[in-house]
């Protein structure tokens, strides 16, 4: 692919650094971590030379964590302390999980997000894919041998703000730097289309263990556009794996199976299902706890009518993304197949008769995702060469909006709108002498609140009391590069404001987080003080050689006396890391922070105003 | 927060200010200004550059996304003649047009009672196909005439058209399932 040129070739990105960055994809069934090395996007292996990580966790009774293939060879035996798919339940409600009956957990009852209770005391779905997350850490340094700069961490396209803000809390508590939550999808056309010099528009289809994705793209002259996307976040092979199960409960006559038994089965069901990929038959043995045999077989054919319907239901999200693409099926050039599920012949034949070609395969169906957030990452710690320059422009998958008169929803930012994006709406009140309103902030596609889903509802208070319809109440929506929403509202006369972090219903609040965090170093709160105060010198190095650069590139954007503010909040901030006060440093960072803020948005404009000129920029490459 | 200093979404793309531009321009203007503001450029840097990248960047995208769409880009040249668009004007609508509405409401309800796909997709493209006549005349009208108010009634029209576009889009999504 033709590479976006955005600086004049010889010039240097110095001062050069080489940060260590990983991508990881934090899998409903499997977890991968990957990185750029030399140039080339590999896969690190653990120890034993393995690249996936069964994304299971078990909770042991004497208090060791362990996740991965050990605790998977134990989930049976010992159910509702192993958990497994956890990122089904993350950012959600009891009542939003498909077959919770038949799953072996302890449920807590609770408003909010999915609780577990294990033997280790009550799990959030956060904490225990921060477990994932903290193994692929230590896997990462210990193949990097160094601390991890950042992470780019993949979610499905479809997920929703709940569901990405839990991911991002959960590499919070794992300790990670998150550069971006990258959607998975768009993970795989950034690693399939840099691998094969791809030009045109081209979809992903994307079946996991527990969710599926539909995106298509343009790839064009090293411009990565996501035109739209769709999907079904619960979704995915496990659901392939319950038919199978309950064709096996149907057939052997069991209709109660114990806790152990019904997790063998399922393993059971899996395991049948992805050998029929490669035979036409194939014959399932089983015993029972209680001493039931079950032994049955089964035939690919089989298994493909049994789960027909959950084939045709991946290709109305496909249907829906075309048509808010505006495309036909005939203009994809490609359709790049990505997830384990895929293997599967019956969803390859349905792709390929739907688009009249078949898909494309090249990619390790398991990796591409991994790979595509590697290179990703690589891009973000600012290690790529001026020349291998590309852009990604990613979009919101679902609409968001707020609620109105009679339940009725007011779409602010619509869905597969171009990332960064803000949107503003004004209101006014609608009784005399009024001083408070309230919003509720919702995601969406359907016209009533109640069938949105709910993400905060937050107050504006104090706005001075006028007539009705006198006071003009703007609301603005902002969603960053991670695709979540923070939501401001501003009376404007009075200049009244009322922020939220959108802290969807369904999450933690920070306060928990930082309980977690605490809990995690329980028996050593020596450690705890020690990994703040390094995390906030690095922070601090980093900030300080970034402003450096820019000073040295743009110092002329600033007056003497704005120079001279800078500068001394700089070495005030150098002086300060030197010192072993972590909460003191973080004050100093946020202070560098402020008095740049100004000058950053200067740099911006002089980018913009240069690239309108048609020149090249080499300023803003730090 | 600290916004961008132009004029307008036109200043900013270095594009007349005008209703008929040439939309290749535009998307290579955005694609330089998408790659010099997105946030990825700023992920490895202090929190003062990634926040005037995410401001910036959701700018250059909403300039994007009204002078790319027809029917905002003409909005937002009527507002930014002074002339709002979404406000009533005092010119009814003249009853052919409301005829007209009828006509296509009823067709688009018939077809949609009947779950009829083909049709659904039949009015789909005769409605872009009288958008683009609207589309043409629009384009007279604001930059030919400067007629500001007539404009305003167009687009009012296309706006109603484009409402039914969508409603047969949602019932064609609907028939999917
Ligand atoms: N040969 C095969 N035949 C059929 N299914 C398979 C095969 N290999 C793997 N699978 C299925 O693929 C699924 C796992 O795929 P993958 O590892 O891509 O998911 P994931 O990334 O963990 O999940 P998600 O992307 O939904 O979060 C499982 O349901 C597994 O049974
Ligand atoms: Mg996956």
């Amino acid at each position: 692919m033709a590479l976006l040129q955005i600086a004049e070739p010889g010039m240097s990105t110095a001062p050069h650094q080489h940060r260590l960055a990983v991508g990881i994809d934090l899998g409903t069934t499997n977890s991968l971590v990957a990185t750029v090395r030399n140039g080339v996007p590999v896969v690190l292996l653990d120890e034993q030379g393995r690249a996936l990580l069964p994304s299971v966790v078990r909770y042991a009774a004497d208090g060791k964590i362990e996740v991965g293939q050990t605790a998977q060879a134990v989930q049976a035996r010992d159910a509702r302390n192993t958990i497994v798919s956890v990122k089904r339940f993350m950012g959600r409600g009891l009542r939003d999980v498909a077959h919770v009956e038949t799953m072996p957990y302890d449920f807590v009852a609770s408003d909010g997000m999915v609780r577990l209770r294990t033997v280790q005391g009550v799990k959030s779905p956060v904490e225990i894919s921060a477990e994932i997350l903290k193994v692929l850490k230590s896997r990462a340094e210990a193949s990097l041998g160094g601390e991890m700069a950042g992470v780019v961490i993949t979610v499905p396209a479809y997920f929703d703000d709940a569901q990405r803000q839990a991911t991002k809390d959960a590499a919070t508590l794992a300790g990670l730097n998150v550069y971006r939550l990258l959607n998975e999808p768009t993970a795989a056309a950034i690693a399939y289309g840099l691998d094969n010099a791809a030009e045109g528009v081209y979809a992903v289809y994307d079946l996991g263990g527990g969710t599926f994705d539909f995106s298509i793209l343009r790839l064009s002259r090293g411009v990565f556009e996501v035109l739209a996307t769709s999907g079904d976040a619960q979704l995915g092979g496990d659901d392939f794996d319950q038919r199978v199960y309950c064709w096996m409960l149907d057939h052997a006559r069991i209709s109660l199976p114990s806790l152990e038994d019904s997790r063998r089965m399922l393993a059971k069901a899996r395991e049948i299902k992805e050998s029929l990929t490669y035979r036409d038959e194939a014959n399932m043995l089983l015993q029972l706890t209680n001493r039931d045999r079950i032994d049955l077989m089964l035939t690919r054919e089989e298994l493909a009518g049994m789960t027909r319907h959950l084939v045709a239901k991946t290709m109305q999200p496909v249907k829906k993304a075309l048509r808010d693409a505006s495309l036909k099926r005939e203009d994809v050039k490609g359709v790049v197949m990505v997830g384990g599920a895929t293997r599967m012949p019956h969803v390859q034949h349905a792709v390929a008769e739907f688009f009249g070609m078949e898909p494309l395969n090249n990619l390790d169906p398991d990796k591409v995702v991994a790979l595509g957030a590697a290179i990703q990452a690589n891009v973000l710690a600012g290690n790529r060469k001026t020349d291998e320059d590309w852009l990604l422009l990613d979009v919101i998958p679902l609409s968001l909006g707020l609620e109105t008169m009679g339940g009725l929803v007011e779409r602010v930012i619509p869905r597969n709108s171009t990332i960064p994006a803000a949107r503003a709406q004004e209101f006014t009140t609608y009784k005399d002498g009024q001083t408070a309103m309230s919003f509720h902030v919702v995601q969406g596609e359907r016209e009533l609140v109640s069938d949105c889903r709910s993400l905060a509802r937050f107050e504006l208070r104090g706005i001075p009391p006028m007539v009705a319809g006198a006071a003009r109440i703007r609301v603005t929506f902002q969603v960053d590069a991670d695709g979540l929403l923070a939501v401001s509202a501003r009376e404007q006369s009075s200049g009244v404001e009322a922020k939220i972090e959108v802290k969807p219903s369904y999450g933690l609040g920070q306060d928990e987080i930082a309980r977690m965090l605490r809990d995690g170093f329980d028996h050593a709160s020596d450690d705890l003080q020690a990994r703040a105060l390094s995390e906030q010198r690095v922070e601090a190095g980093r900030l300080i050689d970034a402003t450096e650069v820019a000073l040295a590139a743009d110092g002329d954007l600033l007056s003497d006396a704005e120079r001279a503010a800078v500068d001394a909040t700089v070495s005030r901030l150098r002086d300060l890391a030197q010192g072993a006060d972590h909460c003191a440093i973080k004050a100093g960072v946020e202070e560098l922070n402020r008095a740049t803020t100004e000058f950053a948005a200067r740099r911006m404009d002089k980018s913009v105003r240069q690239a309108l000129a048609g020149r090249s920029v080499d300023s803003l490459k730090v | 927060m600290s916004k961008p200093r132009f004029e307008d979404f036109f200043e900013l793309f270095g594009l007349p200010r005008a209703f008929r531009i040439d939309d290749g321009v535009l998307a290579a203007r955005y694609r330089e200004l998408a790659a010099q503001v997105h946030p990825d450029r700023f992920a490895h840097l202090g929190e003062a550059d990634r926040r005037a990248a995410v401001s910036y960047a959701s700018d250059v995208n909403e300039a994007y996304r009204t002078l790319g769409s027809t029917l905002a880009r003409a909005q937002y040249l009527l507002h930014l003649a002074g002339q709002d668009a979404a406000l009533e004007s005092n010119t009814a609508m003249d009853t052919s047009f409301l005829m007209e509405q009828m006509e296509w409401r009823e067709a688009v309800s018939e077809a949609r009672a009947a779950q009829d796909v083909d049709e659904l997709d039949h009015l789909r493209l005769r409605l872009h196909d009288r958008m683009d006549l609207g589309l043409d005349q629009l384009g007279d009208e604001i930059d030919d005439q400067r007629d500001y108010a007539a404009a305003a009634d167009s687009v009012r029209r296309l706006m109603f058209l484009d409402k039914l576009g969508r409603e047969i889009d949602a019932a064609l999504e609907q028939l999917d399932t």
